[in-house]
């Protein structure tokens, strides 16, 4: 099983987190809300798999470089 | 005495009556689509104020009589003609809306990447595109439309979808198509996410879009954020001395907020004062929209040319950026030049959501944002170059 660490590319605030441990998703799908610069952005899932990781929590401050999450595959 | 007591019904007229429906349109997409409510709403209800008949809120004083549209040499008596004479005639409000813009936004990913900057000079383009273009009507159909270089100096830059970059240049240039002009640039600003996309989309491939681009950009200092609006300004300003109004308020906002020492005077220039003059401008703006000076085939003209010159800005901007990449190692996804115009932040975020469709992995916001602000620095300095050929 190969595994993708997914990184937060900027600085921001969480609004929703989509998905759990455990949870499939597929390429393209919603991770995560972040706010950033007065803008609601997507975090997308890069590759369909399976969430190892995921340790964020609504209103969480997130710093860019941060873990979203850890996806396997 | 109750004779001269008149209601405004028997005075209305059709043309009013088409204007009073276009307010209430711009109310509409204002209110229920959201579509930059802060300025169709003031906009809007300014329509139908300056056309419910008899209000007299554009009142002008010509040679004695008192007349009730606007009129360029009278002076003003209504409440919203003294807010237009003083306010936006004197280019106050336009120009120091552009210290508000300044104190707003945050240069960092234009100093990551310089090379963002040509992209934001590259997307105006498309303002002297439509400038020859509307030059060419105006001399092809002299019976119909009277456009000469003034008129089409202030067409083109609405491709720049700059509200008060136009509402200044228009206001040096050509007066009566202020209404036009300025409805013209904030409606396409607020079409960003409905014009750009075909116009990226017929100009790049999937594989293309798909290009991706590292995240994150490098850190700026606080040395080199204090630097930029002072070099900016000196070198923008040397080079193209009319721009120095607009370009001189925006860095002088841009340095109350990097300078870190003058954070209460950034925070009234981003949020009080900007929502004061932004309640001014719309509002004013909004009432010269009567029949008289709306409804006529130049209007057309103006709102047909300004999305043609905003499309062709947007083009411009990715053919630029495709041509950068034939020449350098490192490739940028193309569509980042259709950030370069001045639309912030909404062209940074289409080009961010294509970015994302066409590969989940990228994240070009903040790539995008370096032409964005780039865009408004260059529309700006466009409209100080048209000033320095023919104001």
């Amino acid at each position: 099983m190969a595994q993708e660490r997914v990184e937060f590319p900027i600085t921001g605030k969480i609004t929703s987190v989509n998905v759990s441990q455990g949870s499939v998703v597929q390429e393209g799908d919603v991770i995560c809300l972040l706010e950033s610069m007065k803008m609601e952005n997507p975090i997308l899932a890069p590759v369909g798999g399976t969430i190892a990781e995921i340790n964020l929590s609504q209103g969480q401050v997130v710093e860019a470089g941060g873990l979203v999450a850890i996806i396997e595959y | 005495m109750l004779g001269f007591f008149q209601t405004g019904f028997s005075e209305l007229t059709w043309g009013s009556g088409v204007m009073l429906v276009i307010g209430l349109v711009l109310l509409y997409l204002g209110i229920a689509k959201k579509m930059e409510p802060l300025l169709l709403v003031p906009i809007g209800f300014g329509v139908i104020l300056a056309n419910l008949p008899l209000a007299g809120l554009m009142e002008t004083m010509v040679e004695g009589k008192v007349v009730e549209s606007y009129v360029l040499e009278g002076e003003p008596i209504g409440l919203v003609a003294r807010i237009f004479r003083y306010g936006i005639a004197t280019e106050i409000i336009p120009c120091f809306i552009f210290l508000g813009l300044g104190a707003m936004t945050d240069f960092g990913p234009l100093i990551a990447n310089p090379k963002t900057l040509i992209l934001g000079a590259g997307a105006q383009f498309g303002v002297y595109f439509a400038f020859f273009i509307a030059l060419l009507i105006g001399s092809a159909f002299p019976d119909v439309v009277k456009i000469g270089i003034e008129e089409a100096a202030s067409i083109g830059i609405i491709g720049g979808a700059d509200g008060p970059t136009t509402i200044y240049l228009t206001n040096r240039l050509a007066p009566h198509f202020i209404g036009a002009t300025a409805v013209a640039a904030y409606t396409y600003m607020a079409l960003v996410p409905i014009i750009q996309p075909p116009v990226i989309k017929l100009l790049t491939t999937k594989k293309e879009r798909a290009i991706y681009m590292k995240p994150q950009l490098r850190p700026v200092s606080k040395t080199e954020k204090i630097l930029f609006p002072l070099i900016g300004a000196f070198v923008i300003i040397l080079l193209v001395p009319k721009s120095a109004p607009l370009i001189g308020m925006f860095m002088l906002g841009n340095l109350l907020k990097e300078s870190r020492v003058t954070e209460r005077l950034a925070d009234t220039a981003a949020n009080a004062f900007m929502n004061i003059l932004t309640i001014l401008l719309g509002l004013s703006v909004g009432s010269f929209m009567s029949a008289g000076t709306f409804l006529k085939v130049e209007s057309l003209l103006v709102f047909a040319l300004g999305c043609a010159a905003f499309a062709a800005s947007t083009g411009f901007g990715v053919v630029l950026a495709k041509l950068m990449n034939l020449f350098s190692k490192e490739k940028i996804n193309p569509m980042i030049g259709a950030a370069g115009v001045s639309a912030v932040p909404m062209s940074a975020r289409v080009v961010q959501k294509m970015g994302q469709e066409a590969n989940p992995r990228n994240f070009l916001l903040m790539h995008a944002m370096g032409p964005n602000i780039a865009g408004v620095i260059g529309t700006a300095t466009a409209a100080g170059i048209f000033l320095g050929m023919v104001g």
